[in-house]
């Protein structure tokens, strides 16, 4: 992909098409060579961006200005008043609010470029973190001054409700609800566990807000803590993260000489204190319950559920198990109220989610944008396109738990919803991108790679499956794959999804389901013509592995 | 990570120190683990039976907690020890050719030891630094945007 200065994409649904948007398209082509801009302006023809009752739609980028209803005679316009001279052509321009289906997230931008927006991130890399004082300075604390003064537990807990926040570890399960069920638990004693144990591949989200921001997680904790009754907190740490557990340690310290932990906080009746556990590397331990056994010394394997922890989490207690990110929300959702918050993002999932950019693109990094953003624009705005003008061929969403999405859903919004509804998943929010030079089965191989080594063995069809799985993608890669291996392939990713005790498991069948529905002719054609189209397997005709 | 030959004498003096330090809780016991892998750079059977003693859990349980964890180890490890990370962030990033040098330079396979003990060759999961893939993990030294050729000099660093 180029840099240019505007991305112009044409609708092709099968409405729009029906009203001539390859017309369009053909029109707005010429138009622009016309006034010589075809360097400059790149015009793509969109996949299914959802139905409208004003197609054929034409967006334009940076500006995010849609133009509805556009037919050949409006292009020349179009092109030289906008394109051309920068003037929006306001007859043609289109509310967000007036279209329906899946563009309508649309209205989250107001009209402007999907700038980030940062709420999770906001100190970070802006105030020192090992000094609280920054921290009070910038708003830190106020949100737990607000809920221990002129709140009583069930209201903290039910603006977190309305507000709509849905965790961000990757289940998306609404956050407010969870605090109620923790809150309604019987029991004399209850626990708060922040989830920084992040180990899916490719996420590193939660690591610079605990070695950013750490107090903005004990601001959390300690108001998750009031809303739900516990009285004592928990903060599981991947072990490798070195810096994040020093400086987590550091603040813990600082907010206990500045009496915000330990008894009797701003002279209420409200204790609480946090301890910090460092994890002992194992993916697994992310799993609530698999967490929650690794604090109380044990091997990290999940329980059975029900119950859930929210009835009997630690030492069978009431607890209450939150991602970091979810957590860094809480302040500002106090601070600003429910309302304020489900403005950004998209209905089904307001707020703001934090991506990691990462793989053949010409920027990585980390950026916070409102939920709803497609991957198209991601790739083209913030991660200033592909790299040495590869193509985009897919994105591994959420680490190695998420789904691999093809070139065709990457105008799809990205929010729990639309995604779920596309039969794939958002994850943790790593956009792990690849150009052509990437194969299928060799990604999915290192998928399966990972999850037979993290599979915590406890279960079959996990251990099981994902040894096997690796297995018959090993022998695909090695060009000795048979027909019959891809049923089987089939047939084992539907046992993961469905028998598995946990989520490792029933997300380690989706890079089988997600090759063979996306890219079944690139996976035949090392089984069927013994070649890797990417020239990635080693193809070397001998088996890996002998299966029975 | 130096690998010393200590006197089992020496161990059951550091493991009682420990849980006289921190507790015989159970919850208790993962922190510990940590604590003796550090210094002794793996969790030997004298330690395993030490503990099971001081904090009263069956040695059993021990080395089952102690074999499931990436960063506890049950076998002595090298001076040197090289994780690198195999996820598919660092793998499309281009390391899959900067194992192969990797191996190649070294004579070894995953998991293993050299006879001169100097290095351990471990493959890890995501490291949580994929902003500059393909990344590898000397002891405590992280090398980022690795490339084969820098391979055989990054080595070289180490005594």
């Amino acid at each position: 992909m180029k840099v240019t200065r505007s991305m112009v994409l044409v609708s092709s649904d099968p409405e729009s098409l029906d009203r001539g948007a390859l017309d369009v398209f053909s029109t707005l082509q010429k138009q622009i060579t016309k006034f010589g801009m075809e360097e400059e302006i790149s015009l793509t023809m969109i996949s299914d961006i959802g139905k409208s009752v004003l197609s054929p739609l034409v967006l334009v980028y940076p500006d995010a200005v849609i133009y509805g209803s556009v037919t050949t005679k409006d292009v020349p316009k179009i092109v030289e008043e906008h394109l051309y001279k920068g003037r929006i052509v306001e007859e043609k321009q289109v509310s967000a609010y007036d279209l329906s289906g899946r563009v309508a997230w649309l209205s989250a931008r107001k009209g402007t470029l999907p700038a980030e927006n940062r709420i999770v991130l906001k100190n970070v890399g802006l105030i020192d973190p090992e000094n609280i004082d920054e921290y009070i300075i910038n708003e830190g604390y106020e949100a737990l001054g607000k809920v221990l003064n002129e709140m009583t537990p069930a209201e903290t807990y039910k603006v977190i409700k309305n507000s709509g926040l849905r965790g961000r570890g990757g289940a998306g399960f609404p956050t407010g609800l969870k605090w109620q069920f923790v809150s309604g638990a019987k029991g004399d004693k209850k626990y708060v566990i922040c989830n920084a144990d992040e180990s899916e591949p490719g996420t590193f989200k939660d690591r610079l807000v605990l070695e950013g921001d750490p107090h903005a997680i004990i601001e959390a904790m300690l108001i998750a803590a009031y809303a739900v009754g516990a009285d004592e907190g928990y903060v599981y740490i991947r072990g490798e993260y070195n810096l994040a557990i020093t400086r987590m340690k550091k603040a813990i310290e600082q907010a206990r000489n500045y009496g915000l932990l330990g008894k009797n906080i701003f002279g209420t009746d409200f204790s609480f204190d946090i301890h910090i556990h460092a994890g002992a590397g194992a993916y697994i331990c992310g799993e609530e319950t698999a967490l929650i056994e690794s604090i109380e010394g044990n091997r990290g394997e999940p329980r059975s559920r029900p119950p859930y922890p929210t009835t009997a989490g630690l030492w069978q207690k009431p607890t209450l198990v939150n991602n970091v990110e979810t957590l860094a929300n809480i302040p500002a959702i106090i601070r600003n109220g429910a309302d304020w918050y489900k403005a950004i993002g998209t209905p089904s999932s307001p707020g703001t989610k934090v991506y990691t950019i990462l793989g053949n693109v010409n920027v990585t990094g980390l950026i916070e944008v409102p939920m709803g953003i497609t991957l198209r624009e991601v790739i083209a705005i913030y991660a200033k396109g592909m790299k040495d003008g590869s193509n985009f061929k897919l994105a591994q969403t959420g680490g190695s738990s998420g789904s691999i999405i093809p070139a065709s859903l990457q105008d799809t919004p990205m929010d729990f919803d639309s995604f779920s509804k596309a039969g794939v998943s958002l994850g943790s929010g790593a956009l792990l991108i690849a150009n052509e030079d990437t194969c299928v089965v060799d990604l999915a191989k290192v998928l399966l790679n990972f999850f037979r080594q993290e599979s915590c063995g406890k279960c079959n069809p996990c251990r099981i499956g994902n040894k096997r799985g690796y297995e018959i993608l090993s022998n695909i890669a090695e060009g000795v794959g048979t027909l019959q291996d891809l049923n089987d392939m089939q047939v084992m990713s539907e046992q993961l999804i469905q028998l598995s005790n946990c989520g490792l498991g029933q997300t380690a069948g989706s890079p089988l389901h997600d090759i063979l529905s996306h890219f079944r002719a690139e996976v035949e054609a090392h089984v069927k013509l013994k070649v890797c189209p990417a020239s990635v397997c080693p193809m070397s005709g001998r088996r890996a592995f002998q299966i029975d | 990570m130096s690998v010393e030959i200590e006197d089992t004498q020496d161990i059951q003096n550091y493991v009682r120190m420990l849980v006289k330090e921190q507790g015989h809780e159970k919850a208790e016991l993962i922190p510990i683990l940590h604590e003796i892998n550090g210094k002794y750079g793996y969790i030997s059977d004298d330690a395993i039976k030490e503990l099971s003693k001081q904090m009263s859990i069956p040695s059993s349980h021990i080395y089952s907690v102690a074999t499931f964890y990436r960063m506890l180890s049950t076998e002595p490890r090298g001076r040197h020890v090289i994780q690198f990370c195999e996820s598919a962030p660092c793998h499309v990033a281009g390391g899959r050719l900067v194992w192969q040098k990797l191996t190649e330079e070294l004579g070894l396979k995953k998991g293993e030891t050299s006879e001169d003990n100097k290095w351990t060759l471990l493959t890890t999961s995501c490291l949580g630094v994929c902003g500059v893939g393909p990344v590898m993990v000397i002891d405590n030294d992280i090398y980022g945007n690795v490339t084969p050729e820098q391979v055989p000099g990054i080595l070289s660093n180490y005594e």
